[in-house]
């Protein structure tokens, strides 16, 4: 085994541990204290497979800014997870057929998966000559050149999905105080205070 | 002994004594860096700073070093106490190897990556996790609060560190760092180098750089006055030395992007001297020296203001800046001054 073998099972065998970890630790922080660490072992995996511009946006996206946010969140809720995971135990039973049977539909989709005759070949025809360019640009150019109505449509429902967040949670309250940098950067030193000179034992 | 390197384990030392001369030079450096920040904030308000532990006081950090390591380490009660030690460790380790993929020379890199700028870039955004981890650990509500202020500031400034660093990448057409100096060298000696056709972005960027490592004007996060320490409030000794050290070196590696990818990296300012890596590290003492000398003169901001300026100022001039670079370099502006995609394709 050379080291990219053994690189792949430390990183395979890492991503399936945290993931398991993610499930059954206590702690909901821990929980994805764990799912980061999955992620990154997950890096790995696509920087063994030569993908290391798409390793590293996993690493910026999903850990650098998504997983912080889950974390906030759960760090802020103030729910009695124990409490929850102890009333599992009756429901395993049902989770675990459901487990199977899920597992066991995938089992079969992936069974009866066949590949129309010419579909890699078609794949294989936009792809860029990897042996010319890197696969950054070879990523970009599928990108911003050939899928690039795609690419934008993607990206419009990505807009249309946050202005629906924003737009869901954005409301005026009455009566709040704001801060107006605008007025307060405007404010005129010589109105705002005022020097006296305040005589000993007599006061103003 | 020629035959015995040429072997897988002959690789693996030499690689491990590259990386541990990185890391000497790192942890060196940083034991000076701290002294000249303290000289430099002494000298600003007129006092002598340290200048009793060694000539001038040099050793004062070597001191201070000693100090912290031989103290006890206080757990606080209710801790975690696996995620309260893991986080200085993994502030002060994600600091260190970021370094792995930073030149000091042509070819003188651990790893030449051809994505080494998102490398650099992803264990920074790792680094907020330091943070965080340490802040929720100590069971502390002012720890708390100083680390999910510190996440958000620092989440929200490396949006627009991303943005300028896209503007010099498609002036490159590279993500390596041999690459991006290789474009800055010009006929036009330091004139060529990038501070000039980005040069809005270069006071954004060590703006950026400054509140994405917590250093003053931006030190929210510690905030002495309200917040004690911040997320490092309930940390002593050894765990206390390593979330310094490791801020020290984020303040350290990000002088050494700016270099990288504004100054010029190794190239020599001066026509006729030869580039090198003194060139790179005088480069990174000079930006240093500015940010002691920011920490120094400029007060600190309030947190809103800090926020605000950061994604309704920053996010969309660095935005706007990506726009502008593209069509620049598209369309070969001045003579294709922003448009060098010639160098390492």
């Amino acid at each position: 085994m050379g080291v990219a073998e053994y690189a792949f099972y430390a990183f395979a065998i890492t991503v399936v541990t945290a993931g398991l970890l993610v499930v059954v630790s206590r702690n909901p922080v821990h929980s994805v204290l764990w799912l980061i660490l999955a992620f990154l072992s997950t890096a790995g995996l696509f920087v063994l497979l030569a993908a290391e511009f798409v390793a590293m946006l996993l690493i910026i996206v999903y850990v650098g800014a998504i997983a912080v946010l889950f974390l906030f969140v759960v760090m802020m809720l103030d729910v009695d997870f124990a409490g929850l995971k102890a009333g599992m135990a009756p429901y395993v039973p049902i989770a675990g057929l459901i487990g199977v049977v899920l597992l066991m539909q995938l089992g079969l989709a992936y069974g009866a998966w066949t590949t129309a005759e010419g579909a890699p070949a078609l794949r294989q025809a936009v792809m860029p000559d990897l042996d010319e360019v890197h696969n950054t640009k070879a990523l970009g150019l599928l990108l911003y050149d050939q899928y690039f109505y795609l690419f934008q449509i993607a990206g419009l429902i990505l807009l249309v999905a946050m202005i629906g967040a924003i737009v869901l949670t954005l409301r005026q309250r009455e009566g709040v105080k704001r801060q107006d940098v605008l007025a307060q950067m405007s404010r005129d030193p010589a109105k705002a205070m005022e020097l006296k000179d305040v005589k000993p034992g007599q006061g103003l | 002994m020629a035959e015995f390197l040429g072997t897988g384990a002959g690789m693996a030392l030499i690689m491990a004594v590259q990386g541990l001369m990185v890391i000497a030079f790192v942890m060196i450096s940083l034991l000076f860096l701290v002294y000249a920040d303290r000289k430099v904030w002494a000298a600003v308000q007129m006092r002598r700073g340290p200048n009793v532990v060694g000539p001038f006081g040099l050793l004062q950090t070597v001191a201070d070093a000693l100090k912290f390591v031989v103290k006890e380490v206080v757990i606080p009660a209710g801790v975690d106490r696996p995620v309260f030690f893991l986080a200085p460790l993994l502030s002060f380790v994600l600091a260190v190897l970021a370094w792995a993929v930073i030149p000091f020379n042509e070819r003188w890199v651990l790893s030449d990556l051809n994505v080494a700028i998102l490398f650099v870039f992803a264990v920074a955004s790792l680094e907020v996790y330091g943070v965080i981890m340490g802040g929720w650990a100590s069971n502390s509500k002012y720890a708390f609060l100083g680390s999910l202020r510190s996440a958000a500031q620092m989440i929200s400034y490396e949006v627009s560190l991303g943005l300028i660093i896209i503007g010099v990448i498609i002036t490159t057409g590279s993500m390596n760092f041999g690459a991006i100096v290789a474009a800055q060298d010009t006929a036009y000696g330091l004139f060529g180098w990038y501070w000039l056709p980005h040069l809005p972005m270069v006071v954004l960027f060590f703006i950026s750089a400054l509140a994405e490592t917590n250093r003053p004007p931006f030190d929210l996060p510690e905030a002495e006055s309200e917040l004690v320490a911040g997320f490092m409030v309930e940390y002593s000794s050894t765990p206390y030395l390593l979330f310094m050290a490791g801020e020290y070196i984020a303040i350290f590696l990000m002088c050494a992007l700016m270099t990288l990818i504004f100054f010029g990296g190794w190239l020599s300012p001066i026509p006729g001297l030869p580039d090198g890596a003194f060139w790179m590290v005088a480069k990174m003492a000079v930006m240093f020296f500015m940010f002691a000398m920011v920490k120094a003169i400029v007060p600190r901001y309030r947190y809103d203001q800090l926020m605000r300026i950061g994604w309704k100022v920053f996010l969309p001039l660095s935005l706007a800046w990506v726009v502008i670079v593209a069509f620049l370099a598209k369309f070969e502006v001045l003579g294709g001054f922003w448009a060098r995609f010639a160098v390492g394709a």
